[in-house]
């Protein structure tokens, strides 16, 4: 048993959930370990509410074996299970107080009165909502409400939390406040937080590692480093951040490329593993440069032509023309003092690194 | 334009012969018919000392009471099995418990009768008529049971059982509080029903009438017209006032569970 085995507070192994006829799970195996900010990201109908309802115990699998903390947890109800989950509507009871709400799971708890008092307290003032228990609970905001349903789910002391899309209803600005008191508040209690999103951003900000989900299976495990830099297929390096693909060849590690000519890469970047033949060859916009008078190049250089330009203030988007390249290549570049802002129709270069190619076969 | 005006007489055809009732009830002389006489309280007197309606008033609450229980536990079943699962012949079964909304009354009536007596060789009482009250209310009690189960969001439940309750713990400390308002609102109406029928109780019912068939009998007697409206007066003001709490009870449970009102039932 590896180090690794021994800490993963949650292992599933081949698991499979129907409904009906309809194949939601195919085949998910999965280690998550004890304390860590675990995402499921994926777009929607991947089957990630589905894959935390049945880690809830709200939906039972349909075939494969699941362990929480050790336990197979085979036809174990959600109150029986060291899992709590906070759900994309909250779920807040309109009909108790903030208080009550928080509260709620103490109901079986031998504590006395005070001493839950002071846990419900305790739990409000965690969240930021210290002096709130007395509210009325359908009064609430949306961020308050949020916060009503983490410190209803905390209160308990689970081992894991789950959270379905718990920043969706939110609005742009209180939702990149939450993820970053979301990220404190897990560092804090130190409990394994599991959460579903689709939003790929939240994804990489918030998580130790992500499972990017595509129709039921996992696409790519990994931190979000690996997953951003060394994307194992097209749909994960289109569904996290933007790629262009280039169609080229590959032997061994070296890659033909059309415009841009011959490169040598390493094994790892043929994150699908080694291959030989015709390929697609994908470079981040970020990684490839215009080359403005007096800057350095980066080895290579391709000569083009600005095919389009989206001005964002402190970044700029061209569209280039590679000469030999079919398709344009989208390029993002920072809006340094000194730069100028390129013309549709400029003649430009564009310097690029081999280390930066991800190489995936063709379709 | 025109739809006002339509509206507004349609309102005055139907409400028209109720006015009559208070008015009557009022009128100082047993013939019903203007002008008026003068105004009494004697008709309500008179009511206040007839026995035999105090016992068929007895018997109409004491049905109406039983047949409110009945059919709104009823409607809570079917509406929480049509909330939460997925069956096969789901509609047809919710069809088919919806019938009676639209089956004539006196058709149900004989063969409710004919079934109890000819078939199942039962005696008559008001045990035979609050079973017939039970079947014609609980439409009325599923489709206000559904509005309130199906505005609940499922999430509740699972969030009471996430937190340590077990299926029927959960049922009762959230569901039950989040659908009390339609639960009350369905009991108020099947009452309602119950007390205003007369068909089904007039076929049904057994040594001891209920109130409407007390006040039909009273008919044959025109000296005693006066008394069913002062009768008819205080059953209109009891419906009004019962139909209104239902309404209200109803729009607070929608509220409760934060939906926006689809439409009233009444
Ligand atoms: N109770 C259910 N019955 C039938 N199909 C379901 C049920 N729940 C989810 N599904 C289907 O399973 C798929 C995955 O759903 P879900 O896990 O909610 O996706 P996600 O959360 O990734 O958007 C969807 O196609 C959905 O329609
Ligand atoms: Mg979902």
């Amino acid at each position: 048993m590896t180090a690794d085995d021994r800490s993963a507070l949650i292992e599933l192994r081949a698991v499979h959930k129907w409904y009906g006829d309809y194949h939601a799970l195919r085949g998910i195996d999965l280690k998550i370990r004890s304390g860590e900010f675990f995402s499921l990201l994926g777009p929607s109908g991947c089957g990630k509410t589905t894959l935390l309802r049945t880690i809830a115990g709200f939906e039972p699998i349909s075939d494969g074996v699941m362990y929480l903390d050790g336990r197979n947890v085979a036809g174990v109800a959600p109150n029986h299970r060291p899992t709590n989950m906070v759900f994309q509507s909250y779920a807040i009871f309109p009909h108790l107080s903030v208080a009550e709400n928080v509260g709620f799971g103490l109901r079986r708890d031998k504590r006395s009165k005070e001493e839950k008092a002071r846990a419900v307290g305790e739990a409000l003032e965690m969240v930021g909502l210290a002096g709130y228990g007395a509210r009325p609970s359908h009064a609430l905001s949306g961020g308050q409400r949020q916060r009503v349903a983490l410190a209803r789910a905390l209160i308990l002391k689970p081992k894991v939390l789950l959270l379905d899309e718990p920043l969706s209803a939110l609005d742009k600005k209180m939702r990149e406040q939450m993820q970053v008191e979301l990220m404190k508040l897990q560092r804090e209690v130190g409990i394994t937080f599991i959460l579903v999103t689709h939003d790929q951003e939240e994804a990489l900000v918030m998580s130790d590692r992500i499972a990017v989900m595509f129709e039921g299976e996992i696409g790519q495990l990994g931190d979000p480093e690996s997953l951003y830099r060394r994307p194992n297929s097209a749909r994960v390096a289109e569904f996290i951040g933007m790629m262009n693909f280039l169609p080229g060849s590959v032997s061994g590690t070296t890659v033909e490329m059309p415009g841009l000519g011959r490169a040598e890469v390493a094994a790892e970047q043929l994150t699908s593993g080694s291959f030989t033949g015709p390929a697609r060859i994908g470079i981040r916009p970020e990684t490839l440069s215009l080359l403005f008078d007096g800057e350095p190049d980066r080895g290579r250089v391709a000569p083009g032509m600005v095919d389009e330009v989206v001005y964002y203030g402190d970044m700029t988007y061209y569209d280039v023309r590679l000469d030999g390249v079919p398709e344009p290549v989208r390029i993002s570049m920072k809006n340094l003092i000194g730069r100028p802002v390129l013309d549709v129709g400029t003649p430009c270069r564009v310097t690029w690194d081999e280390q930066a190619l991800v190489v995936l076969p063709a379709a | 334009m025109a739809l006002r005006t339509y509206a507004i007489l349609y309102l005055i055809f139907l409400y028209a012969p109720i006015v009559l009732l208070p008015i009557f009830a009022f009128n100082d002389g047993t013939i019903i018919a203007f002008p008026l006489q003068g105004f009494t309280t004697q008709w309500f007197e008179e009511l206040w000392t007839t026995t035999a309606l105090h016992d068929a008033v007895g018997n109409s609450i004491f049905i109406a009471v039983l047949t409110a229980i009945f059919s709104t536990l009823l409607g809570m079943l079917t509406a929480r099995a049509g909330a939460m699962a997925n069956f096969p012949g789901k509609g047809g079964i919710i069809g088919f418990i919806m019938l009676p909304l639209v089956l004539p009354e006196i058709i149900v009536a004989v063969s409710l009768l004919v079934m109890l007596r000819q078939v199942l060789d039962m005696d008559l009482s008001n045990w035979t008529v609050i079973a017939a009250h039970t079947l014609m209310s609980t439409p009325f009690s599923v489709a206000i049971l559904n509005g309130a189960f199906q505005s609940l969001d499922p999430a509740m439940e699972e969030a009471a059982m996430d937190l340590g309750e077990n299926r029927w713990s959960a049922f009762r400390l959230v569901i039950l509080p989040l659908v009390m308002p339609g639960i009350i609102s369905s009991m108020l109406i099947a009452f309602t029903i119950s007390l205003d029928e007369f068909i089904i109780a007039f076929f049904l019912t057994g040594a001891n009438p209920t109130m409407p068939v007390y006040i039909w009998g009273l008919l044959r007697f025109p000296a005693k017209l006066p008394v069913v409206m002062a009768l008819g007066t205080i059953l209109v003001t009891l419906s009004i006032v019962l139909l209104s709490m239902a309404e209200y009870f109803r729009r607070r449970g929608l509220r409760r569970a934060g939906v926006e009102d689809p439409g009233g039932f009444i």
